[in-house]
């Protein structure tokens, strides 16, 4: 838990105090090429499409395509939307997987959103190694660029022991050869790439790797899902950003004896649950982080 | 490897203690995983005296993770794990499935208490 902030001290930093905060120790400098400018993208994480238990959402068939409807409802139309991870709830069963996979799938089109991103979360890939999740969303691990900003989709679930692996590390070096020391790089994952909370398995087990060859980079913001909260973590200059989920909410790390999710609440529908808008102006130092309702109170 | 398994844990139940068998200088734990739980999901040991885990899964790999302990092992089923090593903090310590099981491995905890 070294360099630990929590979400007041980010308010603190950012002097605003309500949902619009900005994530100002990961900024960078202006001059990041010809493509740079303005642009915002939508975070939407945790979906666990399949789960089905009334008491800790009796909205388990409906929240996604909220959450699709209040992502179209935007006044502006983000860049693209990225998924990062748990898109199905687990299963044994292979032709059970494909099936909510698919039906995912369905949902997710419903965004007016020409451009999407996918990652796997290990509810999705660990119990196949990632073979169905690659069927309907391709690779599981890649990079792209956007208006001067360098995204790095990795996969730390596909192997089931929360591994990014060897051979993902030799590839995310290689790739990061190719930058210049000032290219703003995103991160975008399922797990923490920290040791946020091991005692829930809330941890990639070679996280260190992944970090030590992102660290040479002045500029680098990861945003992850798997832990179904808001969470703001700083390692080094590296600045790591959690999402809320969109099925049901876990508590605060080591706050209970034991992880479960949390009840349904019904004098506070969906509570706890969101997504969240991410405005990056590249030349300001900052991104600005909105975190948004599934449903408007 | 079955019978040795059941064996020493119908020992262990005997010892009074949930999964716990003392000897003079080690103090041996068995532990059995299965989805989605540990038995027992409650361990005590005493500080400061070596403790001998002896991990087996009875249906699928699970992983043992105690960080508290840097103590951790993959779990492969049928085949026993024997991790050694020396409490030096009194309190109560999570332990978690750190290998992904299934529907049920976000519940896959226990907790190991150690007493002065």
């Amino acid at each position: 838990m070294d360099n630990g902030i929590d979400r007041r001290d980010f308010l603190k930093l950012a002097g605003l105090g309500g949902v619009v905060f900005a994530s100002a120790l990961s900024g960078w400098p202006g001059s990041a090429g010809a493509a740079a400018g303005e642009f915002h993208f939508v975070q939407l994480s945790d979906t666990h499409w399949g789960f089905g238990d009334p008491k800790i959402n009796p909205d388990f068939a409906g929240t996604l395509k909220k959450a699709v409807a209040a992502v179209n409802a935007l006044d502006q139309q983000p860049d693209f939307v990225v998924f990062t991870g748990d898109l199905t709830h687990t299963t044994d069963d292979p032709k059970l997987r494909r099936t909510r996979l698919d039906e995912f799938r369905d949902i997710a089109a419903g965004l007016k959103v020409k451009t999407v991103r996918f990652l796997p979360g290990e509810h999705d890939a660990a119990l196949d190694q990632g073979e169905a999740y690659q069927q309907f969303f391709g690779q599981t691990h890649y990079t792209f660029d956007h208006k001067g900003v360098h995204f790095i989709a990795l996969d730390n679930v596909s192997d089931p022991q929360a591994m990014v692996g060897d051979a993902q590390i030799a590839w995310l070096k290689s790739d990061l050869k190719q930058l210049k020391p000032e290219t703003p790089i995103v991160v975008l994952t399922h797990r923490p790439l920290f040791d946020l909370y091991p005692q829930w398995d809330w941890a990639t087990r070679d996280s260190a790797a992944v970090i030590d060859a992102l660290q040479p980079f002045p500029h680098v913001t990861v945003f992850y899902g798997h832990i179904h909260q808001e969470h703001h973590q700083m390692t080094g200059n590296i600045a790591h950003h959690a999402a809320k989920g969109l099925m049901f909410p876990l508590p605060a790390p080591g706050s209970v004896p034991k992880k479960a999710p949390i009840a349904w609440d019904p004098a506070a529908p969906y509570k706890g649950l969101g997504f969240r808008d991410i405005d990056a102006d590249v030349g300001k130092p900052a991104f600005k982080l909105d975190e948004l309702p599934v449903v408007k109170a | 490897m079955r019978s040795v398994f059941w064996r020493v844990l119908i020992v262990c139940i005997l010892a009074g203690a949930p999964g716990i068998a003392h000897a003079e200088q080690t103090q041996v734990v068995h532990i059995k995983a299965h989805m989605f739980a540990y038995s027992p999901e409650e361990i005590v040991v005493k500080k400061g005296v070596p403790v001998t885990l002896e991990l087996m899964s009875i249906d699928r790999v699970h992983g043992f993770n105690l960080p508290d302990f840097h103590v951790r092992a993959t779990i492969e089923p049928w085949v026993s794990t024997t991790i050694t090593f020396t409490p030096d903090k009194a309190g109560r310590f999570t332990f978690a499935c750190d290998h992904f099981c299934g529907d049920g491995h976000d519940d896959m905890s226990g907790v190991l208490v150690v007493v002065d």
